[in-house]
């Protein structure tokens, strides 16, 4: 099953977490989880995943702060960051592009959708030179 | 002596000889123009031919009053020269013989001027013979041959030459007056000519139908023209004649007193009106058909000035008039002041006053004794006031009280006097004016304004207490308004947050409902899709509305940004449709599409535009449950604004209600609503999104007919 594609899911709210962990693995993807900041940077540095599912508002180590380190690191720079936050506010996916994210869906996010969201950003990954970032939407 | 021997020697000539020298002599005098010169070859001639020794030719002088001699022979030139007879002296036998006409001897003593008698030497006879005249010429102008010795031969061709001589004499003497008459003439003519060329007024002779014989210069003016004149001036003066010729046919022409009559003519230099007297006297002269001498007398400006002279009168008769009318007008001036008005002389009598003066200074017929009293107590009063001005030289206005009495009731009445010295251009004092104010009035006044000031003062203390109430109370209000607007900012704060904790709980309920219908846990009973499907519904409602509550705290709090861009009108429509293709087959209403041809791109806001557009198709959807909604795009030119009109024939607004549906969280029709939406806030919000496009939305409802809701936008929104 490695080359199933490993996913680190990055969300406090661990209803949602499990529930879009749950899906992943029904559609196919390996998973990883963080409950915040910290956790998420070990974990990514530990497994290197293809892609990065954050949760933007997390305590402690926020998700802009934890997208910029990881996009900082050599061995992380490379995995691409979907941001994923429920403020629908005007300049939260400005915020979240300049920390370093590759894509931004705002909740609710139904897990079919959240998988055409990654599925889009490893195609994209695959062809870097033709990387293309989704707007989500609500 | 030698000259006497050769004429003594020739008188023996012979018949032959004589003959020749007869002819010699005719030939001479027809050559000669000189009567002296004549006269002289004449005399020569009888001596050369005949025994007379010594001649006298003599002749009247030019003023015919003596009788001089103009040639002589044989006789000492001095005495020739001295010799005249006085024509007047009818005695003196040369007079004699000149009047008779017949040849006579005299004797030369005894006659002559100065008593020296005939110029003759010896006492010989000597023969006068008169000279012969023309048949026209009148008795005087004869003149005397005197001969000595008078013998037969000196007769005989004395008599021969005297007619000769005598009618070249005559015929010379004829011309030389004929001379003298003519230049005469052209002398007096020459002066009249002047005299009439001098006169100042235009004169001129014609015959009796106007046709000019002689003019003077001003004349030919007026009446006579040129070829080399302009046409205007040949118009003029041919309407001149015209006019003369028609006032000389209207004058009684008779011989006498000359007749007068205006005459109009037109001045040939400028075209102005000239207004003349014309004098025609006819003259008539024998043999000659009659004349007529007109002087023409420019009277034009004596007719300005008689115009003139009558304006003036005129204007003497208005201004008399007028001043006339000032004096009546000044007396119902000063009668019309409510204010007693005295004039006084300088002596201090009341020469003018008005009604209101004469009720306190006059008594009328009737009255009683008492009214008498008073009005003498008011003269004295008033005398003793004019008299403070009367006596001061140089006070020119006096000013004081006075208290009269009121005639008729004997109330004392306080007055202010106000007295000027009416002054002549001289200086000199002429009278007193004096005007009495009634002081009752001034002080009731006074009173009134007192009471006025203090009630004023009164109100004036309550507005300043009222204003300071206002103060107080604007600045309560202005703090409640801060604090209101801070609650507000609180309030959209607290939505914000709480639509962010609304939706993650959302998530995973819309999350796991989708999942478990995805059959991601096993497969479902169709009542257990049911279920689910009414969770996963109201999930999605519930989701809308706090969109829709993030949407209104989003505006409210001013975070709403506007992105303008260009944008073609129709293809935002046709994506609206689309978008809500679902409900409409769904329902199976009719939705219709009206977009005008020249519709321009609208600059605006895109989302939002299409979310106003968006939310008006679907409640429009909602609330229709059969027949048709149509969809209309127009552009109003003359105000450059579109609209877009939603136009449905449902279940419409009652006219109460149809202000209330743009309120947050309201529904006219309060019954459960269908799936999609329905919080009532879809109105509100899009009001608000209008109203932030510089727009509005407008709405036309008949209860049970339908509803039109109209967005108008201006077609350019401006960066604010």
């Amino acid at each position: 099953m490695t080359d199933q594609p490993l996913v680190l899911l990055v969300d406090d709210f661990q209803d949602n977490r499990e529930m879009y962990a749950l899906f992943l693995h029904h559609a196919g993807f390996r998973v990883a989880e963080a409950g915040n900041g910290h956790e998420a940077l070990e974990q990514a540095f530990a497994l290197v995943p293809d892609v990065i599912v954050m949760d933007l508002s997390l305590p402690g180590l926020d998700g802009w702060e934890a997208t910029r380190r990881l996009k900082r690191d050599r061995r992380t720079r490379h995995i691409p960051v979907l941001a994923l936050t429920s403020h629908a506010l005007e300049g939260f996916s400005e915020g979240a592009r300049a920390a370093g994210c590759d894509g931004f869906v705002t909740k609710p996010c139904l897990p079919e959708q959240l998988v055409a969201e990654i599925h889009a950003l490893l195609d994209g990954a695959r062809k870097p030179e033709s990387r293309t970032s989704t707007q989500g939407g609500s | 002596m030698g000259k006497s021997v050769a004429l003594r020697a020739s008188s023996r000539t012979s018949g032959t000889e004589l003959t020749a020298a007869r002819l010699a002599l005719v030939e001479f005098l027809l050559g000669c123009d000189d009567s002296t010169e004549c006269a002289q070859r004449a005399l020569d001639w009888l001596g050369s031919h005949t025994g007379v020794r010594q001649s006298l030719c003599l002749a009247p002088d030019a003023d015919e009053m003596r009788l001089v001699a103009v040639a002589g022979c044989g006789l000492p030139s001095a005495r020739i020269s001295r010799f005249s007879v006085d024509l007047y002296q009818r005695d003196h036998p040369l007079v004699e013989a000149l009047t008779s006409g017949e040849p006579r001897e005299v004797s030369v003593n005894g006659y002559g001027g100065g008593g020296s008698g005939l110029p003759f030497a010896g006492r010989t006879a000597v023969l006068a013979i008169p000279l012969p005249s023309d048949r026209s010429e009148s008795e005087d102008r004869r003149g005397l041959l005197l001969l000595s010795p008078a013998s037969a031969e000196a007769s005989r061709e004395g008599h021969w030459v005297a007619s000769v001589l005598g009618s070249k004499l005559a015929r010379l003497g004829a011309e030389r007056r004929l001379t003298a008459a003519r230049d005469g003439r052209e002398r007096d003519w020459a002066v009249l000519d002047s005299i009439v060329q001098a006169v100042p007024d235009p004169v001129l002779l014609t015959d009796a139908e106007g046709r000019m014989i002689v003019a003077n210069a001003r004349a030919e003016a007026l009446l006579a023209s040129s070829e080399r004149e302009s046409e205007g001036r040949r118009r003029a003066i041919a309407l001149n004649n015209m006019l003369f010729s028609a006032a000389l046919a209207g004058q009684a022409l008779d011989r006498g007193e000359p007749a007068r009559r205006e005459l109009l003519l037109v001045d040939p230099a400028d075209g102005s009106d000239l207004l003349f007297e014309l004098l025609s006297t006819v003259i008539e002269t024998a043999g000659e058909e009659r004349r007529v001498v007109s002087v023409l007398r420019n009277v034009s400006d004596l007719r300005a000035a008689t115009d003139e002279l009558e304006q003036n009168y005129r204007k003497l008769h208005l201004a008399e008039a007028e001043i006339r009318a000032e004096r009546d007008r000044l007396q119902l001036v000063i009668d019309a002041v409510a204010d007693p008005i005295l004039a006084t002389d300088p002596s201090g009598a009341i020469v003018l006053m008005n009604d209101h003066a004469e009720r306190l200074f006059t008594m009328r017929p009737g009255s009683a004794g008492d009214v008498g009293v008073r009005v003498q107590s008011n003269d004295a009063h008033f005398t003793a006031f004019v008299s403070n001005l009367l006596f001061a030289d140089e006070t020119v206005r006096y000013h004081g009280s006075l208290n009269l009495l009121e005639a008729d009731t004997g109330d004392t009445l306080p007055f202010e006097a106000i007295a000027g010295k009416v002054l002549s251009a001289q200086g000199e004092l002429v009278g007193v004016v004096t005007i009495l104010h009634d002081q009752r009035e001034a002080l009731e006044r006074q009173h009134l304004y007192d009471q006025l000031k203090r009630a004023s003062e009164e109100l004036e203390e309550k507005v300043r207490q009222a204003t300071g109430e206002l103060t107080r109370q604007n600045e309560l209000l202005r703090r409640q308004a801060l604090q209101l607007e801070h609650a507000s900012a609180l309030k959209s704060q607290f939505l914000a947050n709480m639509s962010h904790e609304f939706r993650t709980p959302l998530n995973a309920i819309l999350g796991y409902t989708s999942m478990l219908l995805q059959g991601v846990f096993g497969p479902l009973t169709d009542e257990q899709k049911k279920s689910l499907g009414r969770v996963d519904t109201s999930g999605r409602h519930l989701l809308t509305l706090i969109n829709d509550i993030l949407d209104i705290s989003r505006i409210e709090a001013g975070k709403m940004p506007v992105h303008l861009a260009e944008f073609p009108v129709p293809e935002l429509i046709a994506e609206v449709m689309a978008e809500v293709d679902p409900i409409i087959s769904r329902t199976g209403l009719t939705v219709l599409k009206e977009l005008a041809l020249d519709l321009p791109p609208l600059n605006s806001d895109r989302a939002k535009v299409k979310q106003i557009v968006l939310n008006l198709l679907t409640n429009a959807l909602k609330f229709t449950p059969a027949g048709s909604v149509t969809v209309a795009a127009a552009w109003e030119a003359n105000r450059d604004r579109l609209l877009v009109a939603v136009a449905d024939t449902g279940i419409g607004i009652a006219p109460e209600d149809q202000a209330k549906i743009f309120d947050d969280f309201s529904q006219a029709d309060n019954s459960p609503t269908r799936a999609y939406g329905g919080a009532g806030l879809g109105l509100a919000i899009s009001r608000r999104l209008a109203s932030m496009l510089g727009g509005q939305i407008r709405v036309e409802s008949a209860l049970g007919k339908g509803s039109t809701f109209t967005l108008v936008l201006p077609r350019t929104l401006h960066e604010r």
